[in-house]
């Protein structure tokens, strides 16, 4: 008599201690094997570009800090403003561009360590956590002394930054670019040799360069499916186009890759922060920008290079000091649906592994 | 004093020093116990060991997870995260809740046991906070849903003030008539 087996639906979380955030997915399984996997989104959504067209353009800087992604707030500042500053024509003076440039980096190394301390848990390693999360404070201890703020800074306005580095600031970057590659070093004696972790990661998962193409994946998670784009090289914004740094490209498509790509990100990030502090000119911070702004009628979209991939700004205005309209192009809500791909005929153990990897923000993918 | 007559004994109100502790127990029948009030002790400790659901919704959850990490430690105060709320007395609504979210938000205070305590960490899950205005989506107040103990304000609030808002819980845990407590699920 034959088994009578049939495909079991499996529901994962909202509230599940490794979907990051509140994302829930319905997992088809047949046996231990996932046939489908549907994420159900829209737990987080908040409405904001709703919310934005009742609001001036500056006050839309501090919504852009909570109600896009939210570990990387100083990249959608960025996206924001820099829609705001095309379409207005706005003149941003040359050290308030270094100075976005050395905060940005900093939000992407911020943001990738709360990556890699998330997974690490994920995968049953936890002191990788707790080492990530004592450098992240770190950044925050400087990101507190320049913008006040540990998470949502507030600290880019149009036409420039809010306010001149503290005294003594930059030799505690530099500082800490000195000390941090030692600190990566340290995750990876924790987990590139790990043979747990390896078994868990590498080749699980994979994500083919034509696919990710076509589900338009951006960020780390395409550039290791060997897609060498990258928003900081292909559309230089801010300082980006005087640095030297390497975008790292591997082509196995695999978590492990990804992993692999994102530690390289923070040595170039570091790199960059380290050159930009060389260059600082002195100067203006701010051009001269009214409070209530009003653009000229027309529409825009800038795109910038947040941690987790291409977020693009589609920006109408009407002649008015509030948006007509804004549209967030949110890199993770792409990256959360090439995950279907990835996950098809893996185990259900996988799901974990491979979700982490992808690193999506929930505010981000529902906005 | 010959040794056969016992030290007087002290007043009920005197305050000893510590190191006269031992006496003091020693002249009582059989020695070396302590009388105290049962909801003292079991408030005490129910107090030093909180245990709360690892919940996080949105931005007030990476602070929750900062005040977990190495520099605030959370597990000094006898915090430690559980990921069922089988397991939890204590949830901690970190973050923004939106309307689809509200029923979950429901049902997994529902799934923990009695006793259990609500902290709203965050100017959302107080009120909405910066959601609260032109807003279709976000839920004003979780209070709405679940009874909440104690808010802490800020957005996101630092870890200390989350550490703050959980020492003001333990001090209400501590003077709660905790025999005698209304079941929070009838209140």
């Amino acid at each position: 008599m034959a088994l009578r087996t049939e495909e079991l639906l499996l529901n994962m979380g909202p509230q599940h201690p490794s979907t990051h955030g509140v994302l829930r997915l319905v997992v088809t399984l047949d046996g231990e094997n996932i046939v489908d996997i549907q994420p159900d989104i829209g737990y987080l959504h908040s409405s904001v570009e709703k919310m934005m067209e009742y609001r001036t353009y500056l006050q839309n800087v501090a919504l852009t800090d909570r109600g896009m992604d939210y570990l990387t707030a100083l990249a959608n500042e960025e996206g924001y403003l820099l829609a705001v500053e095309k379409l207005g024509g706005i003149e941003v003076p040359p050290r308030a561009k270094w100075l976005r440039t050395i905060m940005l980096e900093f939000q992407r190394i911020s943001s990738h360590l709360v990556w890699l301390g998330t997974w690490g848990i994920d995968l049953g390693a936890t002191t990788v956590f707790l080492y990530c999360f004592r450098e992240r404070e770190r950044i925050l201890d400087l990101f507190e002394q320049v913008t006040g703020g540990r998470l949502h800074h507030v600290y880019f306005r149009p036409g420039g930054v809010y306010e001149d580095l503290p005294a003594g600031w930059t030799d505690r970057a530099l500082e800490f670019c000195d000390e941090f590659p030692t600190h990566i070093q340290e995750y990876d004696d924790l987990l590139t040799g790990n043979p747990i972790f390896l078994a868990r990661t590498q080749g699980v998962g994979i994500l083919p360069t034509d696919v990710a193409i076509n589900m338009g994946a951006s960020g780390p998670v395409a550039r290791a499916s060997g897609i060498a784009f990258d928003v900081r090289k292909a559309f230089p914004y801010e300082a980006y186009g005087q640095v030297e740094f390497d975008v790292p490209v591997l082509a196995d498509g695999d978590c492990y890759t990804r992993y692999m790509v994102r530690m390289e990100e923070m040595r170039q990030s570091t790199r960059i922060i380290q050159q930009a502090i060389e260059h600082l000119p002195a100067g203006e911070i701010r051009s001269k920008v009214q409070v209530t702004v009003k653009l000229p009628r027309g529409e825009t979209y800038a795109r910038t290079e947040s941690p987790r991939g291409d977020l693009g700004v589609y920006l109408v205005s009407n002649g008015d000091d509030t948006p007509y309209r804004v549209k967030i192009r949110a890199p993770s809500f792409s990256n959360l649906f090439a995950l279907i791909e990835m996950m098809r005929g893996w185990k259900v153990a996988d799901v974990i592994a491979i979700l982490g990897s992808v690193d999506i923000v929930l505010s981000d993918v529902d906005r | 004093m010959s040794p056969n007559t016992p030290p007087p004994r002290p007043l009920p109100s005197t305050i000893l020093p510590l190191e006269k502790a031992v006496d003091v127990l020693d002249q009582l029948p059989g020695g070396g116990f302590i009388l105290t009030k049962i909801e003292y002790v079991l408030n005490w400790g129910r107090a030093a060991s909180l245990w709360p659901l690892t919940f996080g919704l949105a931005c007030c959850a990476i602070e929750m997870m900062a005040a977990f990490a190495g520099r605030f430690d959370l597990d000094r105060i006898g915090v430690i995260p559980r990921a069922t709320p089988r397991q939890a007395d204590l949830m901690i609504v970190a973050g923004r809740c939106s309307i689809k979210m509200a029923p979950i938000v429901r049902r997994l205070w529902e799934q923990m046991p009695e006793p259990k305590y609500v902290l709203s960490m965050g100017s959302c899950a107080t009120c909405g906070g910066p959601f609260y205005y032109d807003n279709y989506s976000i839920l004003k107040g979780i209070d709405q849903v679940v009874p909440v103990d104690v808010y802490v304000p800020g957005c996101p609030p630092r870890p200390e003030a989350l550490i703050e808002g959980i020492l003001k819980l333990q001090d209400k845990i501590k003077v709660e008539p905790f025999l005698r407590r209304p079941i929070a699920a009838k209140a």
